[in-house]
């Protein structure tokens, strides 16, 4: 698939979360992985403040030749929402017929916390209203089935492979490398459940 | 062999290829993780440094006695760097000398949005800017070699998209360079007036060697398109998103690429010039390379199009210089909540600020660090933050102006006391100096030290008071009550105090506000983040007694992210909650509760 907004037919991930959430691991692994499949690829990401709860992104775009490591608004083929509500506020970066993958889990910041501000009611019913290709699962519900929540990051890298049609690379193999030996299977197993969100669709 | 990595981790590699000898740095994003990586080299003999001026000039001595050495620092860290670096420039280098400075466009993590493009012009320092992970490591490599060629400290500069980016990087082989032998040359390295006229002079043949080299060098080079009519001028990332901004047209344009950006090279730039119909020249924040290019009376389009503040993307530039906007495609109606970064559950400050909250009449000069953050409502912690060390100097200086006006009014307040705000790192950094300061001059200001025994904010580095140095060995610490002492302030005006235990926070707040004379409050409880604090509080958490609870939402007034007000009850999460026990200090009814085991096996 090659679109009119970059000759190269690079191709945008944006992953997006609270700080805290795994999407560093994630993009990680996801990265690697691409650059094994001799893609070339840039990844971006912001530390520092954000880390302390506030949102975080990490760009990924791969492509024959990459130049700018920043996805531009309406330029994501996929935007992956590791929190429900970061999904609306990166919104305007899909391209036209882009998926979205989103979990469906709440981080509620101070102002809802303290009841300054509403955290929105029906995202997934609004994104799914919205946008074509909406994929809604609870990311953290079928890692802690598996064993452990925290494996919530890999399920939704596992749908986005799915979605991005790159079932051809050697994910296992890439997380085998970087993920510790213990967490390993668990993982792979977590990888999966993602994959067959979409079939299951 | 490939390899994905940060400008960051590219840097570290490309300075252990060039055979670099000594590395320091004082962490500050986006700067922190070079030398982070450069520790794992154990070639390198790396080092935290007290701050930026200190990591400079230990790298300036390094040269100096024939080592190839590095400094790293943030932007504004090149500031406090700024003596040693402007007469190492007179004094050249011996072994090859490079200092990083890590710029942040946007303001993602920094208190100004400062060009340190600039410094490499004011003192005269030739400047390598790398577009990308293979530049970084490439440059670095190279940087060293340079340096040495031309009796110069090499600026290299890099922002945050550079150093948080990943790419790929072809590696290669640590070259192996052994210390040079050392000659005492006083007329090059003491710089006094005679000698550092005399450098003067040869600093001017330096720059014309420079400028030459500048217009004939790889870094520098033309990519013609296949027409000549748009022509762009750019470096660093606003090269890869130009060429990113124009890759729909064919290959047509032209690009004149500059990674040696101090001396900029004039005859190629007129060489270009001369041969495209319109010139753009794209770069972020300050027109620096359009302002030379205009000197040369070429005529360009900059920052008359593009904005002077904020990073660049390719969307910008297209839609600046080809009017080519892209819409976004979907919205929905939800508005999502800001989300901005707060202090973490169980934070050491949270119940500090929250007690100082109680003071309605005192002005507070703050710092840079995690506490900065207190300065969102509801606590409201901090009337100003300046740079590394104000948090001291400036509360003098505020003590001083309420003290003349006689009880001043401040935005309607009578404001009786200045408190000084400052962390453990950012202390022994730049507050040291202001405490002095204030003992000397006898000031009232009363100094709290929120020592959380680490330098948080920046991903949790050692400092002086942690007693352990880069490479994780034991070290002295230097303890920050003795220091306060040694520095003048009375024994008796210096209170430790556990920042979980309200009653002693609120009686040192207190006693701190009746003094007459500098008053020092050293807080102990370390990060919630740190691993070992995390392990030993794993099993502990707060828990709310529903039958005690009234709601009256006293708890949520400490802004805790683990306290949450949901369908008319308080709930604590339990996964976030490290059993702190502000929240249950704070609560009227003793509704709250500590539960589970510490693990202190």
């Amino acid at each position: 698939m090659t679109d009119k907004t970059n000759g190269s037919g690079t191709k945008g991930i944006l992953l997006v979360g609270v700080g805290g959430q795994g999407t560093i691991l994630a993009s990680k692994v996801l990265s690697e992985g691409l650059m094994r499949a001799g893609y070339d690829v840039k990844m971006s990401e912001i530390h520092g403040m954000s880390q302390r709860g506030g949102s975080v992104t990490t760009h990924v775009r791969f492509g024959k030749k990459v130049y700018s490591p920043i996805i531009d608004e309406g330029d994501a083929d996929i935007l992956v929402s590791f929190e429900k509500v970061e999904a609306v506020r990166w919104l305007s970066y899909l391209k036209p017929g882009g998926f979205v993958v989103v979990n469906d889990y709440e981080i509620h910041p101070l102002s809802v916390l303290t009841g300054a501000a509403a955290y929105p009611a029906d995202v997934l019913a609004q994104l799914g209203r919205e946008v074509p290709n909406v994929l809604a699962l609870n990311a953290g519900g079928i890692a802690e089935a598996l064993g452990n929540v925290k494996a919530q990051n890999i399920v939704l890298l596992g749908a986005l492979v799915r979605a991005m049609q790159l079932e051809h690379i050697d994910w296992a193999s890439v997380m085998k490398d970087l993920i510790p030996p213990k967490m390993y299977d668990l993982n792979v197993r977590a990888f999966e459940a993602g994959l067959n969100q979409y079939t299951n669709q | 062999m490939k390899q994905i990595m940060t400008g960051n981790e590219a840097i570290a590699r490309g300075a252990w290829e060039a055979g670099c000898n000594v590395a320091a740095a004082y962490p500050g994003t986006p700067s922190s993780e070079i030398l982070e990586n450069i520790a794992h080299y154990k070639e390198i003999d790396s080092e935290w440094s007290t701050n930026e001026k200190v990591a400079m000039e230990v790298a300036a001595g390094a040269s100096i006695a024939g080592a190839r050495a590095i400094c790293a620092m943030k932007h504004v860290g090149l500031n406090v760097a700024a003596d040693p670096l402007f007469t190492m420039s007179y004094i050249g280098a011996n072994g090859g000398l490079v200092v990083v400075t890590a710029d942040d466009p946007g303001l993602f993590s920094s208190q100004n949005e400062q060009d340190n493009r600039w410094y490499a012009l004011h003192a005269k320092l030739p400047m390598l800017e790398p577009s990308d992970s293979q530049e970084c490591k490439d440059f670095a490599r190279d940087a060293f070699e340079l340096s040495e060629r031309f009796d110069v400290p090499v600026l290299f500069r890099v922002t945050t998209r550079i150093c948080h980016s990943k790419t790929v990087v072809e590696l290669g082989d640590r070259e192996n360079v052994s210390v040079k032998d050392y000659e005492r040359n006083p007329g090059k390295c003491v710089m006094t007036p005679a000698a550092a006229k005399n450098r003067r002079y040869l600093m001017e043949k330096r720059e014309e060697a420079l400028r030459a080299f500048s217009n004939d060098c790889k870094y520098n080079a033309i990519e013609w398109g296949t027409e000549r009519k748009i022509g762009i001028i750019s470096s660093g990332i606003s090269y890869q998103h130009a060429r990113e901004a124009f890759s729909d047209m064919d290959g047509k344009v032209s690009f004149l690429k500059l990674g040696l950006t101090y001396p900029l090279p004039d005859e190629l730039i007129q060489r270009f010039a001369s041969e495209i119909e319109t010139i753009y020249v794209v770069e972020e924040n300050e027109p620096y390379l359009e302002n030379f290019v205009k000197q040369l009376g070429v005529p360009c389009i900059g920052r008359e199009k593009l904005p002077a503040v904020d990073e660049l993307n390719a969307g910008i530039v297209r839609s600046a210089l080809i009017g080519d906007h892209k819409e976004s495609a979907y919205s929905v109606e939800a508005t999502p909540p800001p989300r901005p970064p707060v202090l973490c559950p169980g934070c050491s400050h949270r119940g500090f600020f929250y007690a100082m909250s109680k003071y309605k009449d005192i002005a507070v000069s703050s710092d840079i660090g995690c506490y900065t953050l207190g300065v969102a409502p509801p606590l409201s912690i901090g009337d100003s933050v300046i740079c590394m060390g104000a948090g001291v100097s400036a509360g003098i200086g505020m003590h001083k102006a309420f003290a003349t006006k006689g009880g001043s009014e401040h935005g309607g307040k009578k404001i009786n006391k200045v408190f000084g705000v400052i962390g453990d790192s950012t202390f022994f950094h730049s507050g040291i100096t202001g405490l002095i300061d204030a003992v000397v001059n006898k000031s009232q200001l009363a100094l709290c030290i929120v020592d959380n025994r680490i330098t948080a904010m920046t991903g949790h580095q050692e400092n002086p008071g942690t007693g352990r140095t880069i490479a994780g060995e034991p070290t002295q610490a230097i303890d920050l009550k003795t220091l306060c002492i040694a520095c003048g302030v009375k024994p008796e005006n210096v209170r430790k105090v556990d920042s979980y235990d309200m009653k002693a926070v609120e009686e040192a707040l207190r006693d701190a506000y009746n003094a007459t004379e500098i008053f020092v409050i050293i807080t102990t409880q370390p990060c919630a983040l740190i691993k070992d604090v995390l392990k030993r509080r794993a099993g502990v958490h707060c828990e709310i007694d529903r039958d005690a609870c009234v709601t009256c939402k006293m708890c949520m007034k400490i802004a805790c992210p683990a306290i949450s007000y949901r369908d008319g009850r308080i709930e604590i999460e339990t996964s976030m909650c490290n059993g702190c026990t502000i929240c249950a200090q704070v609560c009227p009814r003793q509704a709250i509760k500590q539960v589970g085991e510490f693990n202190d096996g």
